[in-house]
């Protein structure tokens, strides 16, 4: 290295940490990110709850049982919790401030985080009704990002603990035709 | 299973934290003399030297503030071989991960040496900085040691 003019001294630097993943999605996951790719969501109903879990992971978050029901789902949902991001995230194209929300299909009993956009900030609320906004078709691949971002479907916000009361006596339902077969492992979960 | 295991969709995915820090004045002075081709050390209690610099005694916990310049030979004290370099290892070869104790310090840096074979490494043998070719204020700019 050729000595140059005196340089300043040092007083920050770049220390980067990357991990590299290789990540295998499983069965059930693999299975919902190829019906991702032909722009349908679907999830799993656990056998016990009675829950639709999304995006499905094989397994019931709340007892560990193993799910193998499918259930096909729609793409609209409800804005359970969200921020508005205020701070650029390095490498995306999503330009401050912007709306992330933890959203939860009609019909499914588990949030995932999306975009929220095509309407005000401000216009967000919990409770918020909003429908997929979709890519083109030929950006369609294997992920929630098919889904460019949730806008607002223009019907009134709902109230989410009412929405937990419904969703409670839709799964009723299916807690009820297992229940005979699922005494036993409830009692041990209980 | 098999067949549905095969099916199974894979793919690699990065999580980095790009951090930027400030280095503050004493590691800011050990970086800065990297970058110009020297190794510096901080005068310690007692008239200990410590290489790399630290910004508080470790004993005592007083603020070191007089930095010594120091040669860029030392001595390995320990150290431990690496048969299979990972992708992310400075060295794309077997080497050793060593403690090396500068001359005039009395603390060791852990660094890389390049022996090229673990029958010629040694606790007690002696060893010099090899530079980077291109340095900038980072700890990179030893690209590691070798022997002397």
């Amino acid at each position: 290295m050729t000595e140059q003019t005196p340089k300043k001294p040092v007083e920050i630097i770049d220390s980067p940490i990357y991990m590299d993943y290789n990540f295998s999605a499983g069965r059930a996951t693999a299975h919902f990110l190829r019906s991702i790719k032909d722009g349908k969501l679907v999830g799993q109903r656990s056998p016990i709850t009675g829950k639709v879990i999304v995006p499905p992971r094989g397994s019931d978050p709340e007892t560990g049982e193993a799910t193998t029901e499918e259930v096909t789902l729609g793409d609209t949902a409800t804005v359970i919790s969200f921020t508005v991001v205020y701070i650029p995230i390095p490498n995306s194209a999503v330009q401050p401030p912007f709306v992330v929300a933890n959203l939860v299909l009609d019909d499914s009993d588990q949030t995932f985080i999306h975009l929220v956009s095509g309407c005000k900030n401000e216009d967000v609320q919990i409770g918020t009704r909003v429908k997929a906004v979709w890519k083109d078709k030929s950006e369609w691949g294997y992920g929630l990002d098919n889904i460019a971002y949730f806008q607002p479907n223009g019907q009134a916000a709902i109230d989410i603990e009412q929405l937990k009361i419904k969703r409670l006596k839709e799964t009723a339902i299916f807690r009820q035709k297992t229940k005979k077969e699922n005494l036993k492992k409830e009692s041990v979960h209980a | 299973m098999t067949r549905e295991s095969a099916d199974v969709l894979r793919a690699g995915f990065e999580l980095g934290f790009t951090y930027t820090r400030s280095v503050g004045p004493v590691i800011g002075a050990f970086l800065t003399g990297l970058r110009d081709g020297k190794i510096v050390g901080i005068k310690g209690a007692e008239g200990k030297i410590i290489c790399p610099p630290t910004e508080y005694d470790p004993q005592t916990a007083e603020e070191l503030t007089e930095m010594v310049d120091l040669p860029s030979t030392g001595t390995v004290k320990t150290w431990s071989w690496v048969k299979q370099p990972r992708a992310k290892h400075g060295l794309q070869k077997p080497f050793a991960w060593a403690l090396v104790q500068i001359d005039g310090a009395d603390t060791s840096l852990l660094h890389m040496v390049d022996t090229g074979d673990e029958k010629a490494m040694k606790s007690g043998m002696r060893v010099k900085v090899r530079w980077a070719d291109e340095r900038k204020g980072f700890i990179t700019d030893i690209a590691c040691f070798e022997p002397a």
